[in-house]
């Protein structure tokens, strides 16, 4: 019962967010000068040969609420404008870019979540002893690498210095030429998945092969964000009077800290799963650029470049949802986990 | 007599002070990492000052720019007279990235030195009056919450136009909540300690109550705070020039001497690693650079918290 009445509270508060968002990127639309805002409100290719038309029949040149007004029902019906970068509706591109950097995450995901918990209990087990230090010392060095230098690096080394062997983009030529097909069905986008669906064992390679250093990339930085956390909040975990009386009954390390610390440790690492996926966002704009990966980063620095301003303002919204979103699923399993919570 | 006094009074008003400097100072140098990153900024701060001798500039007014040797594509390696080789374009790379240790600093201190006083004008409002106002004003930093910071300077850039200036302005403009946060949740912790009841009760102005009770002891976070975020704020000015969304070509910036070696990561057969002047040497100025910083505020955080460290 008082699990509803929290989700019905949480989900009311989304709400302002959700306008405060709509609004700030209204007054970052409103830098702009009308000729270049008028592809905000195309929706189809020829139009843009009568920009001042558009500019009329939203009243572009008129006072801000009634330009508000105008551009908020467009949003509300889903058209964000004309990306002429890649000649596409935003919303069409949003949705064609999504899979592969969905794709990206599948794999990002995962790894940074266990690698770094895995470090940060390790470090916090063993504080202030050698492996402490290193641990700590690399999880520094970590996040004071610049992301595309990262990948640069990676790249000199395993596609140059190792000829071919972990190549930039998602697939091979040839393999990209199959994919694209009717002998290959795509149902997601998602390369690994629709290889796996086709049973095509060899296009799974090739985009596996593609995979390995932008995941690489991606986490590493991560890896060290996720590892600080879970060594501090696995630090408190073993101070509590609960790990001293697990230890007084004569149980194991092994017992104590797997079965007692840990499970209360992971608690607190949930709240920063938003930022989490913040971080990985980010690093998909860097990554995806510097490996020609193209998802929704590649598509939005591409904008930002030729200066697609509808491109790159549904990019931004996009985002702001998405983090807004996975913050309201975040607080919701904490609540569900934590009675406290909901409670307090 | 009474310049004495007043001496006096100064006097011993500032011996715990100085004694808290000392014992700080103490702590700072048993900590290795600390001093390895302090050593690190020194260093970087010795070449920024020294650019003009290191790296005398061609164009006496335009520092900044990077002088280039001809415009032929193709990178050059280090020789007598590029010491660290040049990039595409033969703009070369020491000039580049000595004058860029200038450009990291100031494009540093002046989006941190904005977004702290910022942070503590809006911080310490929301904090000290609550109310609607501390309602007002955090429920638009949540707004700025919801985007990654490189997200949204990256909306601000393309709307301001690319430039340094630009980056600048977006990344006050994208910082700012992180501070404006963390000085109004020191600011609620102290507003009800006694100290402050005691200077209220005695008709201290808020004004005088939020300068003389509240910051001071609120600094300590904020300056751990804006250590770590010297380095970041680098970071993502970096990767907004690397992405063609800054400095303008041929500036003296890491991020955009990293973004010429784009097209030679690889060398050509034989040598695959021909070119690795271009992309090692930027980089390589980026990464300490952060990392000093980020070693400086982990250290900060154990050693200058006064509620941590005498336990």
């Amino acid at each position: 019962m008082e699990m509803r009445s929290y989700i019905i509270r949480r989900l009311l508060l989304l709400i302002p967010v959700l306008l405060g968002i709509i609004f700030l990127i209204f007054t970052i639309l409103q830098l702009f000068d009308p000729v270049q805002r008028a592809a905000l409100y195309v929706r189809d290719p020829k139009q843009l040969r009568s920009v001042q038309s558009i500019i009329e029949k939203y009243h572009l040149n008129d006072p801000v609420y009634v330009q508000f007004y105008y551009w908020i029902t467009e949003v509300l019906q889903g058209n964000l404008g004309y990306s002429k970068s890649i000649n596409m509706p935003v919303a069409d591109a949003l949705f064609y870019f999504l899979p592969a950097t969905i794709e990206l995450f599948i794999f990002a995901v995962p790894i940074t979540i266990f690698i770094g918990i895995r470090l940060g209990v390790i470090s916090a087990v063993n504080r202030d002893k050698p492996v402490d230090h290193v641990t700590r010392s690399l999880a520094i060095a970590g996040y004071s690498l610049p992301t595309f230098w990262l990948g640069l690096m990676l790249l000199m080394i395993f596609y140059g210095f190792f000829t071919g062997l972990f190549p930039p983009e998602r697939l091979s030529t040839s393999v990209d030429a199959f994919v694209n097909s009717t002998a290959f069905i795509r149902y997601t986008r998602i390369n690994t998945l629709d290889a796996i669906l086709n049973g095509q064992l060899w296009v799974l390679m090739d985009a596996l092969k593609h995979l390995v250093l932008p995941v690489a990339t991606l986490t590493v930085v991560n890896i060290a964000f996720v590892m600080r956390i879970a060594r501090s909040s696995m630090l408190e975990a073993l101070g509590k009077g609960y790990i001293m009386a697990a230890r007084a009954k004569g149980l194991d390390q092994k017992t104590v800290i797997n079965k007692h610390a840990r499970k209360n440790a992971m608690i607190p690492i949930i709240t920063v799963a938003g930022y989490l996926v913040a971080g990985l966002l980010a690093g998909a704009v860097i990554t995806e650029t510097v490996f020609n990966y193209k998802g929704l980063g590649w598509w939005s620095v591409n904008a930002a470049i030729q200066l697609d301003i509808p491109a790159v303002l549904g990019f931004v919204l996009f985002i702001g949802t998405v983090v807004v979103i996975t913050n309201l699923i975040v607080d919701l399993l904490y609540a569900y986990i934590d009675p406290r919570v909901r409670l307090g | 007599m009474k310049r004495q006094t007043r001496w006096q009074r100064f006097k011993t008003n500032i011996q715990p002070r100085i004694k808290e400097l000392k014992f700080s100072l103490r702590r700072i140098r048993g900590s290795p990492l600390s001093i390895v990153g302090i050593a690190i900024i020194l260093f970087f701060a010795i070449i920024a000052i020294l650019a003009p001798v290191l790296a005398p500039p061609e164009y006496p007014d335009k520092p900044y720019r990077i002088p280039r040797d001809g415009f032929s594509p193709t990178p050059r390696p280090p020789s007598e007279k590029h010491q660290f080789g040049t990039t595409e374009g033969q703009f070369d790379i020491y000039y580049g990235v000595i004058w860029g240790t200038r450009t990291a600093f100031t494009v540093a201190l002046m989006v941190v030195g904005a977004t702290v006083v910022i942070g503590i004008i809006l911080g310490s409002i929301a904090g000290y009056y609550g109310g609607i106002i501390d309602e007002i004003i955090m429920r638009i930093t949540d707004i700025f919450f919801a985007f990654p910071h490189l997200i949204l300077a990256m909306a601000f850039v393309t709307a301001f136009g690319a430039s340094l200036d630009s980056v600048m302005k977006a990344l006050i403009l994208v910082w700012w909540p992180s501070y404006a946060r963390l000085i109004r949740a020191e600011v609620l912790t102290v507003r009800e300690e006694d100290y402050v009841e005691a200077a209220k009760s005695i008709g201290s102005s808020d004004f005088r109550i939020i300068v003389k009770h509240v910051l001071p002891n609120s600094i300590y976070p904020i300056l751990v705070m804006a250590s770590l975020d010297m380095g970041a704020v680098v970071l993502v000015a970096a990767a907004l020039s690397f992405l063609g969304l800054g400095a303008p070509v041929g500036y003296a910036d890491w991020g955009q001497m990293a973004s010429f070696s784009r097209n030679w990561i690889v060398g050509p057969p034989g040598e695959p690693l021909a070119y690795w002047y271009t992309v090692v040497i930027p980089g390589l100025f980026i990464f300490f650079f952060v990392l000093g910083w980020n070693l400086l505020g982990d250290a900060f955080r154990d050693i200058l918290d006064p509620k941590l460290r005498r336990r």
